[in-house]
């Protein structure tokens, strides 16, 4: 039996029929047709489905549709305002900090959600909240570099 | 995945009442991170999944003249941004900021890492070294059990059929008291433990050990309380060789098992190394608690 889902994707009202055992992000991809967020691994390993649900990053292949109920979804669709790419955005391009591109939509939600917790964080703090986003083709360093440009960007505009 | 019937109720009675009358296979979700992974395994009949997130007190942490009282699908990720909780359990905090990574964290419980029972844990080693106890709703009633009983083998709780965990009370420890967690992977990151130790120590003024516990993780079914480290520690001061005699008993204590994260005689190893360490750093911070 199908499962009427109310929620919000960023900042949007949405609704779908899905059944209970599909994955929040098999309902972002699937039934939202959001396939920005990618899928790697399936099992929480990864991080390429990092959304942000009610405040908290998590792996939208651990949440289950019917748990969105209700609940405030960020996906890397809402990170650029219309046009005009998002600081983390313009400092991954800047930085090259991609190859594939199926880590970067993951990356860049994590880095906002990381800065949002710790406007200043070092390198070692980046490296460690970032560990659960994996990246085959970069080396990270590349990554980690954008990472903390955005940062000191943010931070002085702020 | 199998076929799931999905219920989220808002109150402990509606849960027990969901699972002791399901004639489906039930599974209690606290964050999900297991349970959803064991889903996608699955083959066969239908499954209840029962949501206990939107009940009241099961998200929250509050702290007492008494205890710290736990909701026990409290995410890790907002357990470990709570100051007053980290400066009062510093050691559990220590083991709810290992499991997994930011997203993990962000749906993790130290309640779903409990019932999940696994041998390597990392929650329940510094559940069991600060005397939690679990409290328990269930179509009979309510009762209470330390956490040492709740565990009752790999991948095994004291659960019986209808019964949820509603709470987890860890008692306000005494003055100069603190506790500590460490864990070996062969990483920085992202991995399981190979060997644990959770302690709990109160000193006095002196500099005196007045009460000890240690708990050890990944070396046997169960995490396992080693009471004869609380024997050699107890009226004592914490010196180089009371450690060491600590660290022979955690080792001695330990049954590991060889697989390819480590072999039985390099985990009674490290387990002793770990737990001398994690009394220290304990007794360390306890002489600078109040």
């Amino acid at each position: 039996m199908k499962t009427h889902v109310q929620t919000e994707i960023n900042g949007e009202a949405v609704e779908c029929l899905i059944d209970p055992s599909t994955t929040l992000l098999n309902m972002l991809r699937n039934e939202l047709l959001l396939t920005g967020t990618k899928e790697g691994c399936g099992s929480g390993d990864c991080g390429a489905c990092s959304v942000v649900m009610d405040g908290e990053l998590v792996c939208a292949c651990l949440v289950l549709g019917v748990e969105a109920s209700g609940a405030q979804i960020e996906t890397i669709e809402g990170v650029a305002d219309k046009d005009q790419l998002h600081v983390i955005q313009e400092k991954f391009l800047e930085h090259a900090a991609l190859q594939c591109g199926i880590c970067t939509p993951g990356l860049i939600v994590s880095t906002k959600a990381l800065l949002a917790q710790n406007p200043d964080p070092t390198e070692e703090e980046a490296r460690y909240f970032l560990a659960g986003n994996l990246c085959r083709c970069t080396g990270y360093d590349k990554i980690i570099k954008a990472v903390m440009d955005a940062a000191s960007v943010l931070k002085e505009a702020s | 995945m199998v076929a799931v019937t999905y219920h989220a109720p808002t109150s402990v009675d509606e849960a027990v009442a969901l699972l002791a009358s399901s004639d489906l296979p039930s599974k209690v979700m606290a964050g999900g991170t297991d349970l959803i992974i064991q889903m996608q395994k699955l083959v066969g009949d239908a499954r209840l999944i029962v949501d206990l997130k939107k009940i009241e007190g099961m998200q929250t942490v509050s702290i007492d003249a008494d205890a710290l009282r736990l909701g026990p699908s409290l995410c890790c990720a907002k357990l470990t941004r709570r100051e007053d909780v980290k400066a009062m359990f510093p050691g559990l905090v220590e083991a709810a900021y290992l499991i997994g990574s930011s997203q993990v964290q962000g749906r993790a419980s130290v309640g779903g890492n409990l019932c999940n029972a696994s041998p390597a844990a990392d929650t329940i080693p510094a559940l069991m070294a600060n005397r939690a106890v679990c409290h328990i709703a269930g179509p009979g009633g309510e009762r209470s059990v330390p956490v040492e009983d709740f565990v009752t083998g790999v991948g095994r709780n004291c659960l019986v059929a209808g019964e949820i965990l509603t709470q987890i009370e860890l008692p306000r420890p005494s003055a100069r008291t603190s506790d500590a967690y460490l864990r070996f992977i062969p990483r920085t990151e992202m991995d399981i433990a190979v060997a644990s130790a959770g302690a709990s120590i109160t000193v006095d003024e002196d500099g005196i050990c007045r009460d000890a516990r240690l708990a050890i993780g990944a070396v046997a079914p169960t995490a396992i309380i080693v009471d004869a480290a609380s024997d050699l520690l107890i009226g004592k001061s914490i010196t180089e060789e009371a450690l060491a005699a600590v660290s022979e008993a955690a080792s001695s204590a330990s049954q590991p098992i060889s697989d390819r994260r480590g072999t039985a005689e390099f985990r009674r190893h490290v387990v002793g190394v770990l737990a001398k360490r994690a009394v220290s750093i304990a007794a360390e911070r306890a002489q600078g608690a109040l």
